[in-house]
C-alpha cells in the first residue's frame, strides 16, 4: 500500500477536545436515528439534558430541518416556568411539539401523597409514555438520559431494545460494538436511543456554556420559598403544592428538573452557569440525590426501567 | 479545583477496559481507582455502604461501586459491560468494565472494541492463567493498541519483587503471540490501595508509575488513522429542492475544501464544494471522528451508504472477505443462512462461504473449523450481496469491523474484524508450480484504478455461435471507451492468430484457448484496463476456471441467450449448415452441447433487443456492480 502516501496528512492531526468528540458521537447518534426508523420521535423533558438534545438535533440535520417531532409526556405536575419554556422554546426553534398527558389517571387526581411516588411515577409517567408511544406509532424514542446518572443506567445500550410491551431485559441486551447500531426491530417493538449515553452532568454544563444553549430558570440560584424536609427543600409557591409544613425563603437551585411534588431545590448561590460549573467541580453528592422518587428503595429505578420508564 | 472549570477544553478523552475474573479483584481495583481519585458521590457511597451491611462481611464493598444491576448485586457477579465516568484535571475517563467468566466473551469483545488501552488484572498468588490469556487475546484481536497488566493482590505475597518479575517474564513469553506490542506492568493491591492511584509504601522497589499515573500520561493521538480518508453516507441532507449535503461522521483521515474526491461505487469524481456544521460555521478543513457535512461541487447521485473518498486512497471495493468473526448469540452459526451485514452504514446480504479454523481461546491454538457457538472465535470467509468499502481492522478499525444481524430475529449475532485479504490470494494460494514467485507490482492496483477513475473487470460474454455476442462486445468497448473508462476488448479471433496459433479445436484445445485469455484479461484488469471479450465458452467448468483466474469479484458474466433457431437462421458464415452437413464437428449448437450459465450476472438476447439496447442493459449491470461510472449510457 503505497497510495496514502501522496496523500498523507499535511495537516497535522486536528486535536479535539472531549467535549468535540462527545458531540460528534452524539450527532452520528441521532442521524443513525432518521436513517434508520419510520416514526422516530425525541421525548422532551424541558431539562437541561433535552435542551442539549435539542442543540444536538439541530446540528445533526444543519442545514436542513430536525425531521422528527417531540413528545413532552406532561404529568400535569410540572413547574410553571418548565411549561412557559416549553412552549417559548420549541416554537421559536420551529420543532413541532406533542403532549401527552395520562387524562384517565390526572381526571382521578392520581398524586404521590395518596399514590405513593412509585405508583405516581407509574400512571402519570411510564403508563403516559406508553400511551404516547402507541399513539404516535413511534419505533424509535431518543432520550436524553445518560449512563452516569444512575447505575441502573450505566449498562444501558445507546440502541435500547424494548419489547412488544416497553419493557427492557437487562440480561438479554443486543451486543453494541464500535459505533455499529442495530436498529432492526419487528412490528410493535420498539428502540429507545440515547445519544448522550457517555456524557456527564459536568460535561452538560460545560457544552450549555459553550454552545450558550438555553435552560429553565430554575436551574440558577434564586430566593426562593420552601418547605424543609431533611436534606430536601420542597418548593411550595406551585400552584397545587400539598406538602405541609412551615416555609422558610432560601437562597436555592434545582439540580435537575422533574415534577414539582418530587423535586427538591438544594441550598445555592449560583446564578450564573460559571458559578454551576464551579459548584459541580466540588460537589459531593449525585445529580439525582434530590429526587425523591429514585430512592423509594435500592434499585427502584432499575424495576422501573424494566417496566417502560425512561 | 478551579482548574477543572478553565481547563475543561484541554481535556482530553481516554477509553479503557478491564476484564478479571470474578476473584481477582477487578471491581475492588476500579472501585479504588473511583474512590481514591474522588469519583464517587457521598450518596453513591452512602448507598454502597448500607449494601454492603445486606450482602457482605459489612466492611465497605469497592466491588459494589461497579455493580450495577440488582440481579448481579444478588448473585455477587458482574454479569454486563457496565459503563463508568470519571475525570481528573488532565484527561476524562470512559470505562467500559466486563466480566471475566468464560460465557461473556461477547462482553469483553464489546468492551474492547473502542478501547485506547485495556487493563488486565493477574493474581499475584496465581500468575498468568488460562483466562489471562483470553482477556489479552480477544483484546489483541480488537486491535486495543495497548495493554496495562495490574499485578494485583500484591499484599498477598508479601509485595515480593521476585514474584512481580516472575509474573511480568510468564506473561511476556505469551504476549509475543499477540498483535499488541505496548504491554505495561504494575503491581498493585487494590484492596490496600497500593500504586493504583496514590503510590504505594510497601513497594518501594517499583520506580513506575501508578494505574491512574498511566491512564493520565500514555499518548493516544496517533492511534486513530489520520492517512486515509474515509467518508461514510449516513443521510443525504436535502433543502430547498436542489441543495444537497453528505451529512456523516469522518471514520479516518481529515479532508479540505477544494481537494479532489471519489464517490463510491459510483467511481464518480467531484470536489469539496464545502464542509458544513452548525451554525452556518464553514470549515476549512476537517478531520476523523468529526461529525459533518459535505457538499460536492458537481450532481452526482449519492445516498446513505455511500462513501466519499480521496481520489488515490481508495479502500477495498469487495464482495466477499476474510474475516475473524467472535459469535455472540445463543443461536450458533448456520453456514445455510443468509444473514445481514452492518458495515459503516452500508448493509445488504451475507453468506458464510467457508470456515477456515476456530481460535481456542484458552490455548490460543487453531482447531478444525466447525460452525461457531456462542462465545467462538473463529476464521471465515464470506460474501456479500453487494460490494462493500473495506479496508484492513489492523489498518482502520473504524472501516475494518462489521456485524451480523439474524434476519429472523434481528438480533446483533457476531462482530466480524476484517483481515487484509486481497481477492488474488484465492487464486494465488493454489500451489504454484516449481520455484514461482508471484512479484507484487509496487504501484498498487487502487491508485492504477483510482486514476483511471473506475475499477476494471472483465465482461465476459459467453453464447452460442452467431448469438450476437461479438457485436455486443465491440459495441460495449466503444460506449465504455467514450464514457473515459480504460478498457479493451480481447478478440478471440486474434488471440488465435497469436498467442495461441499452436491450439487447435479440440474440447481440451478450447479449454487452453479459453486459460489463456482468462490470464490475459487478468493481466489486463491487474494493469487497470477493463476487458470486454466474446468466447462461446459452453462449458461452466472452463467459464468457472476464468472466473477463479481472473478473480470472483471482478469477473462479469454475461449471457447471451439469442435462440438457437435464431442463430442458425443468421449463419453468417454459413457454419451451422456445414456443421448439420457434417462438415465442422464438434459444433456447439448443433454436435455439441452449450452449458447455460446458471447465474448470470445479466442475461440478454439479441432476438428481443437490438444490439445497442442489449449494451445499454449490460453497461447498467455494470453501474449496478461499481464498474462502470454512471451516466454511462448518455
Amino acid at each position: 500500500m503505497i497510495a496514502h502516501m501522496h496523500a498523507a496528512g499535511t495537516h497535522g492531526p486536528n486535536q479535539l477536545t472531549h467535549l468535540d468528540i462527545l458531540e460528534a458521537e452524539s450527532i452520528f447518534i441521532i442521524r443513525e436515528v432518521a436513517a434508520q426508523f419510520e416514526h422516530p420521535v425525541i421525548l422532551y423533558s424541558v431539562g437541561k439534558d433535552s435542551s442539549v438534545l435539542l442543540r444536538l438535533a439541530e446540528k445533526a440535520f444543519y442545514p436542513g430541518k430536525v425531521p422528527f417531532p417531540l413528545i413532552h409526556v406532561d404529568t400535569g405536575y410540572k413547574f410553571p416556568e418548565m411549561y412557559e419554556f416549553r412552549d417559548r422554546y420549541t416554537k421559536e426553534l420551529g420543532l413541532k411539539l406533542i403532549v401527552h398527558r395520562n387524562e384517565e389517571a390526572i381526571k382521578q387526581g392520581a398524586n404521590p401523597y395518596d399514590l405513593g411516588t412509585q405508583r405516581c411515577c407509574g400512571l402519570l409517567k411510564t403508563q403516559a409514555l406508553l400511551q404516547a408511544l402507541a399513539a404516535n406509532q413511534v419505533d424509535a424514542a431518543i432520550g436524553g438520559a445518560r449512563r452516569d446518572e444512575e447505575r441502573s443506567r450505566a449498562k444501558e445500550r445507546v440502541f435500547s431494545f424494548r419489547n412488544k410491551f416497553g419493557e427492557w431485559d437487562p440480561k438479554n441486551q443486543r451486543p453494541e460494538l464500535w459505533s455499529i447500531y442495530n436498529g432492526r426491530i419487528h412490528q410493535g417493538e420498539s428502540i429507545r436511543v440515547f445519544p448522550l449515553s457517555n456524557w456527564t452532568e459536568l460535561d452538560v454544563w460545560h457544552y450549555i456554556k459553550r454552545e450558550n444553549i438555553p435552560i429553565v430558570p430554575l436551574y440558577y440560584a434564586q430566593e426562593r420559598r420552601v418547605i424543609e424536609r431533611g436534606e430536601y427543600l420542597i418548593p411550595v409557591d406551585v400552584a397545587g403544592a400539598m406538602a405541609k409544613g412551615q416555609a422558610t425563603t432560601v437562597l436555592c437551585r434545582f439540580r435537575s428538573l422533574g415534577c414539582h411534588h418530587c423535586t427538591g431545590a438544594i441550598r445555592s448561590s449560583a446564578k450564573t452557569i460559571d458559578d454551576i460549573i464551579e459548584e459541580m467541580t466540588v460537589v459531593r453528592t449525585s445529580e439525582r440525590a434530590n429526587r425523591v422518587i429514585d430512592h423509594d428503595s435500592d434499585g427502584s429505578m432499575e424495576t422501573k426501567k424494566r417496566e417502560g420508564y425512561f | 479545583m478551579h482548574d477543572l472549570t478553565s481547563r475543561q477544553d484541554e481535556q482530553t478523552l481516554l477509553r479503557f477496559s478491564t476484564a478479571g475474573s470474578v476473584d481477582d479483584g477487578k471491581s475492588t481495583l476500579v472501585g479504588r481507582l473511583l474512590y481514591d481519585s474522588k469519583n464517587l458521590f457521598d450518596d453513591h457511597v452512602d448507598a454502597i455502604e448500607r449494601a454492603s451491611k445486606k450482602t457482605g462481611d459489612g466492611s465497605f464493598s469497592l466491588a459494589l461501586v461497579t455493580d450495577g444491576l440488582r440481579a448481579e448485586r444478588e448473585q455477587g457477579i458482574t454479569i454486563d459491560v457496565a459503563y463508568r465516568y470519571f475525570s481528573t484535571p488532565r484527561r476524562r475517563f470512559i470505562l467500559a468494565d466486563t466480566p471475566g467468566h468464560e460465557q461473556y466473551t461477547r462482553n469483553m469483545a464489546t468492551g474492547a472494541s473502542t478501547a485506547d488501552v485495556a487493563v488486565i488484572l493477574v493474581d499475584a498468588e496465581k500468575g498468568v492463567v488460562v483466562q489471562t490469556k483470553r482477556h489479552s487475546f480477544i483484546s489483541s484481536l480488537l486491535g486495543v493498541p495497548r495493554i496495562l497488566v495490574a499485578v494485583n493482590k500484591m499484599d498477598l505475597v508479601g509485595y515480593s519483587e521476585e514474584v512481580f518479575d516472575r509474573i511480568r517474564k510468564e506473561y511476556l513469553d505469551f504476549a509475543t503471540r499477540l498483535a499488541v506490542r505496548d504491554i505495561r506492568f504494575v503491581p498493585v493491591s487494590a484492596l490496600k490501595g497500593d500504586n493504583v492511584v496514590e503510590r504505594s509504601g510497601e513497594m518501594t522497589w517499583y520506580h513506575g508509575e501508578t494505574v491512574l499515573e498511566y491512564l493520565e500520561n500514555v499518548y493516544i493521538a496517533s492511534d486513530r488513522n489520520q492517512v486515509d480518508f474515509r467518508f461514510p453516507i449516513q443521510l443525504v441532507i436535502r433543502k430547498d429542492g436542489t441543495y444537497r449535503g453528505y451529512a456523516g461522521q469522518i471514520s479516518s483521515g481529515s479532508i479540505r475544501v477544494g481537494e479532489e474526491v471519489l464517490v463510491l461505487p459510483s467511481m464518480r469524481r467531484s470536489t469539496i464544494r464545502s464542509i458544513e456544521q452548525y451554525p452556518g460555521g464553514a470549515l476549512a478543513q476537517a478531520s476523523a471522528p468529526q461529525s459533518v457535512v459535505l457538499t460536492l461541487s458537481d450532481e452526482i447521485d449519492i445516498s446513505r451508504g455511500d462513501m466519499i473518498v480521496r481520489v488515490n486512497n481508495v479502500p477495498h471495493i469487495q464482495s466477499h472477505c476474510e474475516a475473524m468473526m467472535v459469535w455472540m448469540n445463543e443461536a450458533g452459526m448456520d453456514p445455510q443462512k443468509q444473514y445481514l451485514v452492518l458495515h459503516t452504514a452500508r448493509s445488504c446480504k451475507a453468506r458464510i462461504e467457508t470456515l477456515r479454523y476456530r481460535v481456542d481461546v484458552n490455548t490460543l491454538s487453531r482447531e478444525e473449523a466447525k460452525p461457531l457457538q456462542l462465545n467462538e472465535i473463529g476464521r471465515v470467509a464470506l460474501t456479500f450481496s453487494k460490494p462493500l468499502f473495506l479496508d484492513s481492522y489492523q489498518r482502520n478499525r473504524n472501516t475494518g469491523n462489521f456485524i451480523l444481524i439474524d434476519p429472523d430475529s434481528y438480533q446483533t449475532v457476531a462482530a466480524g474484524i476484517v483481515l487484509d485479504a486481497l481477492p488474488e490470494e484465492l487464486v494465488l494460494s493454489k500451489p504454484q508450480p516449481g520455484n514461482l514467485h508471484h512479484e507484487r507490482s509496487t504501484v498498487p492496483l487502487v491508485a492504477r484504478e483510482a486514476r483511471n477513475g473506475h475499477k476494471a473487470c472483465t465482461v465476459w460474454c459467453t453464447g452460442l455461435p452467431s448469438s450476437g455476442k461479438s457485436t455486443i462486445a465491440r459495441e460495449l468497448e466503444r460506449k465504455l471507451f467514450e464514457a473515459g473508462l480504460q478498457v479493451y476488448h480481447l478478440d478471440g479471433d486474434n488471440l488465435r492468430m497469436g498467442l495461441n496459433t499452436d491450439l487447435g479445436f479440440s474440447s481440451k484445445d478450447r479449454s487452453e484457448n479459453l486459460r489463456r485469455a482468462a490470464h490475459v484479461a487478468r493481466l489486463l484488469n491487474d494493469a487497470g484496463v477493463s476487458v470486454v471479450c466474446a468466447f462461446v465458452s459452453p462449458y461452466a467448468k472452463d467459464r468457472e476456471a476464468a472466473r477463479e483466474i481472473i478473480g470472483r469479484d471482478r469477473f462479469v458474466e454475461v449471457h447471451v441467450a439469442t435462440p438457437l433457431s435464431v442463430c442458425e437462421e443468421r449463419d453468417p458464415h454459413g457454419l451451422y449448415r456445414k456443421a448439420r452437413a457434417g462438415e465442422v464437428k464438434d459444433f456447439t449448437g448443433v454436435s455439441a452441447p452449450y452449458e447455460d450459465p446458471v447465474q448470470p450476472h445479466i442475461k440478454v438476447s439479441t432476438s428481443q433487443h437490438t444490439a445497442e439496447e442489449c449494451v445499454v442493459l449490460v453497461i447498467t449491470e455494470l453501474e449496478r456492480l461499481g464498474f462502470a461510472k454512471s451516466a454511462t449510457r448518455s
